[in-house]
Formats: structure tokens, C-alpha cells, sequence
């Protein structure tokens, strides 16, 4: 795939070459994360998290699973089971924790993985599939996790149901009755929790196949790169594996490392205390709040006080918490700046740090605060400049920004970085050539 | 046509939401939201070094089988604790022979159907049981205790910020309404039938004070039970309830993180040893 001096796979052993003739799937691995997917040689660790959300999808399947062998989604006993898995289960705390904390990891390094997407540029073309995909895949994520909070059925599962869905309801006209369809009855229930934990259990397969396509659409164009520059030529790249492989490795080590810390000291810090206290439909909790992870959203949700006209200030409300992840499906058109990497663009640059950084900090600062002054104030300050980024900053900078120089190739900035004159390595060898043995 | 149609949208938000502010705010300075009694009387819990605390802290045995006692002769009569059975008892030191006995002596029976003639009955709990719960439901529960139905303290402790700390302060925090409370909010007093207490989040709890004085529970291990050590004692005990496998997830995180810090080592080394004649 995408580069012509990519390597090809010959069998060694007889039984992978029988194999091969037969199912080509040694073939195909090999050329998807093995020796033969040519990678640009100046990745920096930015670029780990793509494997690492990989991996903490694996994390999740495979926890969930065994939890889904010992949970009931039924409201009578939906919360007793959590106890049971907890209490009863051979390291049952142990896998509902990894599960819980999981979700929030999963979370953490596709946030990352993001962030690198738009400060390098990963989204522009040619690799404008592979950043709509990956959106869809945050999308499924978001939507899978929702449900699963639900499902331990404890006071913020029920009331977070209970307020999500009501988004809908604020659609004129049609939003009552398609929360009703989406709830199956007026409130949450033993019908919401049985669908939730169905629709709980399928999407993150469906994550995995559209990851599939993400990693195939990459796989055209070949990975993007700090200094945002083509690959050029053989000298530009390495085999992933053992490079990249070997580098994974070690950031898969420091991502366990701090999944660990949470998972086995402070298995609860993410999560809200509320959430130990069974669903009572009677009994609504003081400050109803999501999972961290969509506090930006929420605080976007809660930024709408006004009515505009005839619109309600909710539907308002509704309507931008979609808008700021829809509009991210229009940035490779938003952003038409020929350059790529954030890091020769010193306007783009600016914006991003003192502007997009902190306003998606602070949103997601006043999401998980009460619905109270200055609150409210702060989230509406930091939702304009986020509408402001990405339709209408954005544009314009492409327009009036003059980027600096772009080095000619990705092997002259690794060098002009070490201050070396030539390419070559301790045997006096250039990368691509291979060593006589 | 796609680009001026985005930033009109875009304008149109930002707009939306720079009005929102400037009228927030104008309104936040005329008339700024009056403060609220639970705003200033509310208390964060008391500091307490429990044996727990700290990422490697162990629960103190002795503590949990006192605390144990204060649930029963204490809270056991109001509050249930249906996610922990008699067999879990073993866990804090008590063995077989003695969770037998404890359970048999339970005040309370568990429910069950008489095998002769099929009609709802009780008998005497067995280790196998969870603790049976002081009322049949929660109408039950309602009638008894002046409409407020008291919570199962199985969780309690993760259930609440804070949680250990915040059982012991509330525990020890019943007082007098303070005068200049009253003065400031006069509407405030607390209702009849409830009890003021800072560290509960609306300051006024149907509970009344349960730990009232010194040597309500007599410990056989010597300690003295004045109100302080039973409130740290149950507080203790409701921490164990709610985390059973506190000691299990904090030894096995740390050789996890033994395993890995070596494993990641390693990886590292790779890293740098196939990268080597690298320049990246």
C-alpha cells in the first residue's frame, strides 16, 4: 500500500507461505502495521495515540464482556448486580473499575488524538476520509458511553438518561413523542435499560469496523507528520515495524502505568459519588451532571439563556451542542491554508493556544460546575470564541496568514534539527539502504 | 457557497451567545444572586486520619469489628445494609463460629416461607444471608420515622463526597442552630421534627442525633467509646461496607505497577536500541 518502495511480504516459514497462497491474511497484517506500511520518520509521541485508543477499545470489549456476564439490565436488579459483580465476582471490582475507568482513558487519548489531528493538520487533504471517520467514531463513542452510564442504574444513570433524552424533547412539534420512542415510556425504564445495555453491547463492534476503514483511509495517503510535509522519497520513511511498534510499545507501557494509578488507587475520582445511590425517579439529585468527558458539550448546552424569537432558548441550546461536533465534519473546508502543521503557521498557532486551548478548557471546567453564575457567564464567553474558531477565525486566518517556510523534505528537517550535514548512521549507512550482512 | 453559509451560522452563535453574556452579566451586577443560608453555613467534612487514608493505607480490624458493633447496637434499628451478608464478617476477623452466632442473635429476622404450610414467615438469619432489613418496605420504612425514609448504609461512604469524613462529621456535628444564623435568616429555622447540622447539604436532617453520649456502646477491646471513636469507628466500618476490596485493589495495583514500571523499562530500551541509528 500507499508508497511504491514499501516493502512486499514474502512467507519464510512453509506454513505462512501455504497460508498465503490460501488466505492472504498474513499479507494483509503485514501490510497494515507490520514491515511493509512505510511510516515518515519524524513522529513525534503525538502520534502514539492513535494505537493506544485502539487499545483501550480492546480494554473495553473485553471487560465489558465478562461484566455482561454477570450484570442484569433490569431495573429491579440492574444496581444489586453492579454490588454483586463488586462484592461477589472473582476480581469483579477489578474488571467494573477497568470498565469504568476505561471509558474515561478511551476518552483521554482520543481527545489527544484529536488535538494532534488539528494542530498538524491531519484533516486536510488528502486525508479527509480518515478525519470524517474518525469523527464518526467519536460520535459512536460518545453515544455508546452515554448508554453505558446508564446502565449500573444508580441516581446519575437515571437522571442523565432522563435529561439527554429530553434534548430531543425540545424539538418543536416531534420532540416529545421521539423522546417517548427512544425511551419506550414516558420516563426511563425497564425498557430504556434493556435497549441501552442491547445498543451498549453492538456499537463498539460497529466502532471497530469503522475503525477498520479509518486505518484502511489512512493507509492511501500514508500517515501525516509534524512538519506536515510530504513524503518525499524512501529516505523519508521507515518501516513500522520494528519502529513503530517499538515506540507504541513504550507509550502502550506509560499509558498502563497511568491507567493503573486510577484504576487501582482512585478507582472513583472520575466518577460522581451520586452514582452509588440507586435510581429513584421520586428523588432528583441536586446538580445533575454527565461524565467529565462531556462537559465542554454540556456547558455549550447550558451557555443558551435566551430565546431567539419563536426558538426556545433549549432548542438553542440542543442545536449548538450538535453544531460544535457537527461543524468539525466541515473543517477541511473551513481551513483551506495550504500548510498543514500548526508549527509553520504563526497566526493559526496563536489562535489555537490562547484561544481554542483554554476556551475548551474552560468549557469543560464550567460543564461539570453547577448551572450558576459565574458559571454560566464563563461558558458563554468560551462557546462564542468556540463557534468563532472554527467558522469563522479559521477561515480568515487562511487568508491573511503568511506561513513560514516549509523545510523541502521531512529527512532535511530531521537533519537540520540534529545539526548533521548527512544522513547517515553510525555504519555510514542512508536510511532505505540496506545493510550488506 | 458552503463557507459563507457556515460563517453565517458561526456569526449567528457567537452573536447569540455575546448577547447571553452581556445580558448575564448586566443582570449578575444589578442585582447580584443574594446569598443562600446553605451558600455560608454549609461546613466541608472535619479532617479525620483514618487507618485507611493514603494510597497504601490498610483498614484497622479492631476499628471495623468496634464500628461493626455500633451498626448493630446503634443504626442497625433504623438503617439497613442490604448489599453485605453475615459471611462478610469474616473479612474483618471474625470467624466462622462467631458469624454463625452473630447472625442466629440478629435482632431482625430474614423473611422466608414457612416450608410446612407455604405462608410468609421468619427465621433466624444464616451466614449465607444478607443483613435483614429493619423495615418490610419503604411505606413501612416512611410511617415509622416521621416520612423520611432512611437510606441502606451499604454504599453510604461512596455515595457522598468525601465519604468516611463526611459520615464522622455529620455524626459528631449535631449543635444548636447558631444565633447569628437566625439573625441573618430569620426565614430559616429549622422545621420541627428536624435537627440542624452544618455538614449535611441542606443543614437540616430528619435523623436526630444518634451517637448522644459516652458509653452507649460498651467495647470489649477497652476502647473508650466516647462519641468521637464510635462516629470514627462506624465511619470506618461504613468505609469497609462500601470498598470491601479495598486491600486487595491497593496490593494488587502495586505489583501491577511493579510489572509495568519494569515492563515499560524494557519497552523503552527497545525503543532506543531500534532507533538508534535513527535520526528523527
Amino acid at each position: 500500500m500507499s508508497f511504491p518502495w514499501a516493502e512486499h511480504y514474502t512467507p519464510k516459514a512453509p506454513v505462512m507461505k501455504w497460508l498465503d497462497e490460501r488466505l492472504p491474511l498474513p499479507r494483509l497484517v503485514y501490510g497494515a502495521v507490520g514491515a511493509g506500511y512505510p511510516v515518515p520518520r519524524n513522529l513525534n509521541y503525538f502520534w502514539n495515540f492513535g494505537v493506544l485508543a485502539g487499545v483501550a477499545l480492546m480494554i473495553q470489549i473485553v471487560s465489558g464482556i465478562v461484566l455482561g456476564m454477570h450484570y442484569a439490565a433490569n431495573e429491579l436488579v440492574a444496581f444489586g448486580t453492579t454490588e454483586h459483580i463488586m462484592r461477589d465476582v472473582n476480581a469483579g471490582w477489578a474488571i467494573r473499575y477497568a470498565h469504568a475507568n476505561g471509558a474515561s482513558f478511551f476518552f483521554i487519548v482520543v481527545y489527544l488524538h484529536i488535538f494532534r489531528g488539528l494542530y498538524y493538520g491531519s484533516y486536510k487533504a488528502p486525508r479527509e476520509m480518515v478525519w470524517l471517520l474518525g469523527l464518526v467514531i467519536f460520535l459512536l463513542m460518545m453515544a455508546t458511553a452515554f448508554m453505558g452510564y446508564v446502565l449500573p442504574w444508580g441516581q446519575m444513570s437515571y437522571w442523565g438518561a432522563k435529561v439527554i433524552t429530553g434534548l430531543f424533547g425540545a424539538i418543536p412539534v416531534v420532540g416529545e413523542p421521539i423522546q417517548t420512542w427512544l425511551l419506550g415510556g414516558f420516563a426511563p425504564g425497564n425498557a430504556a435499560l434493556n435497549r441501552f445495555f442491547s445498543l451498549h453491547y453492538l456499537l463498539p463492534f460497529v466502532i471497530a469496523g469503522v475503525i477498520i476503514l479509518h486505518i484502511w483511509a489512512l493507509h492511501i495517503p500514508g500517515s501525516n507528520n509534524p512538519t506536515g510535509v510530504d513524503v518525499k522519497g524512501p529516505q523519508d520513511t521507515v518501516p513500522f515495524h520494528p519502529y513503530y511498534t517499538a515506540k507504541d510499545g513504550f507509550g502502550l507501557g506509560v499509558f498502563l502505568i497511568l491507567f493503573s494509578i486510577l484504576l487501582f488507587f482512585a478507582p472513583n475520582f472520575l466518577g460522581h459519588p451520586d452514582n452509588y445511590i440507586e435510581a429513584n425517579p421520586l428523588s432528583t439529585p441536586a446538580h445533575i451532571v454527565p461524565e467529565w468527558y462531556f462537559w465542554p458539550f454540556y456547558a455549550i448546552l447550558r451557555a443558551f439563556t435566551f430565546d431567539f424569537f419563536f426558538v426556545p432558548a433549549k432548542l438553542l441550546g440542543v442545536v449548538a451542542m450538535f453544531a460544535s461536533i457537527l461543524l468539525l465534519f466541515f473543517l477541511p473546508w473551513l481551513d483551506n491554508s495550504p500548510v498543514r502543521s500548526g508549527s509553520y503557521r504563526p497566526l493559526f498557532k496563536k489562535f489555537f493556544w490562547f484561544g481554542l486551548i483554554p476556551c475548551v478548557l474552560i468549557l469543560g471546567y464550567c460543564g461539570g460546575a453547577p448551572a450558576e453564575e459565574p458559571y454560566v457567564m464563563l461558558s458563554q464567553l468560551a462557546s462564542a470564541y468556540y463557534f468563532a474558531h472554527f467558522l469563522i477565525i479559521l477561515p480568515a486566518i487562511a487568508y491573511f496568514e503568511k506561513p513560514l517556510p516549509l523545510p523541502n523534505s521531512i529527512t532535511e528537517a530531521v537533519l537540520a534539527k540534529h545539526g548533521a550535514k548527512n544522513d547517515t548512521d553510525s555504519r555510514g549507512l542512508t536510511p532505505g539502504a540496506v545493510p550488506a550482512e | 457557497m458552503l463557507r459563507p453559509a457556515l460563517v453565517a451560522i458561526g456569526a449567528f452563535f457567537t452573536l447569540m451567545l455575546l448577547y447571553s453574556f452581556g445580558a448575564g452579566a448586566v443582570s449578575y451586577i444589578s442585582e447580584p444572586p443574594a446569598a443562600t443560608v446553605e451558600h455560608e453555613f454549609h461546613l466541608p467534612p472535619k479532617e479525620v486520619a483514618f487507618s485507611f487514608n493514603g494510597p497504601l493505607g490498610h483498614y484497622d480490624r479492631q476499628q471495623l469489628q468496634r464500628g461493626f458493633q455500633v451498626y448493630k447496637e446503634v443504626c442497625s434499628a433504623c438503617h439497613s445494609l442490604k448489599f453485605v451478608s453475615f459471611r462478610d464478617l469474616q473479612q474483618i476477623g471474625y470467624n466462622e463460629a462467631e458469624v454463625k452466632a452473630i447472625a442466629k442473635q440478629w435482632a431482625i429476622k430474614t423473611p422466608d416461607v414457612d416450608p410446612a404450610t407455604g405462608e410468609m414467615s421468619t427465621r433466624d438469619p444464616v451466614p449465607a444471608d444478607k443483613f435483614p432489613k429493619p423495615f418490610a418496605n419503604n411505606v413501612a420504612a416512611a410511617a415509622a420515622n416521621n416520612n423520611a425514609i432512611p437510606p441502606d448504609l451499604s454504599l453510604m461512604t461512596k455515595a457522598r463526597h468525601h465519604g468516611s469524613a463526611y459520615v464522622y462529621s455529620l455524626l459528631t456535628g449535631y449543635q444548636p442552630q447558631p444565633a447569628e444564623l437566625l439573625k441573618k435568616f430569620p426565614d430559616a429555622a429549622t422545621p420541627p421534627g428536624l435537627n440542624y447540622n452544618p455538614y449535611f447539604p441542606n443543614l437540616n436532617l430528619a435523623m436526630a442525633q444518634p451517637l448522644v453520649a459516652e458509653g452507649q456502646v460498651t467495647y470489649t477491646d477497652g476502647t473508650k467509646p466516647t462519641v468521637d471513636q464510635m462516629a470514627q469507628d462506624i465511619a470506618a466500618f461504613l468505609t469497609w461496607t462500601a470498598e470491601p476490596k479495598l486491600e486487595n485493589r491497593r496490593s494488587a495495583g502495586l505489583a501491577a505497577l511493579v510489572f509495568l514500571a519494569i515492563a515499560t523499562g524494557l519497552a523503552y530500551a527497545a525503543y532506543q536500541n531500534i532507533w538508534r541509528d535513527k535520526k528523527h
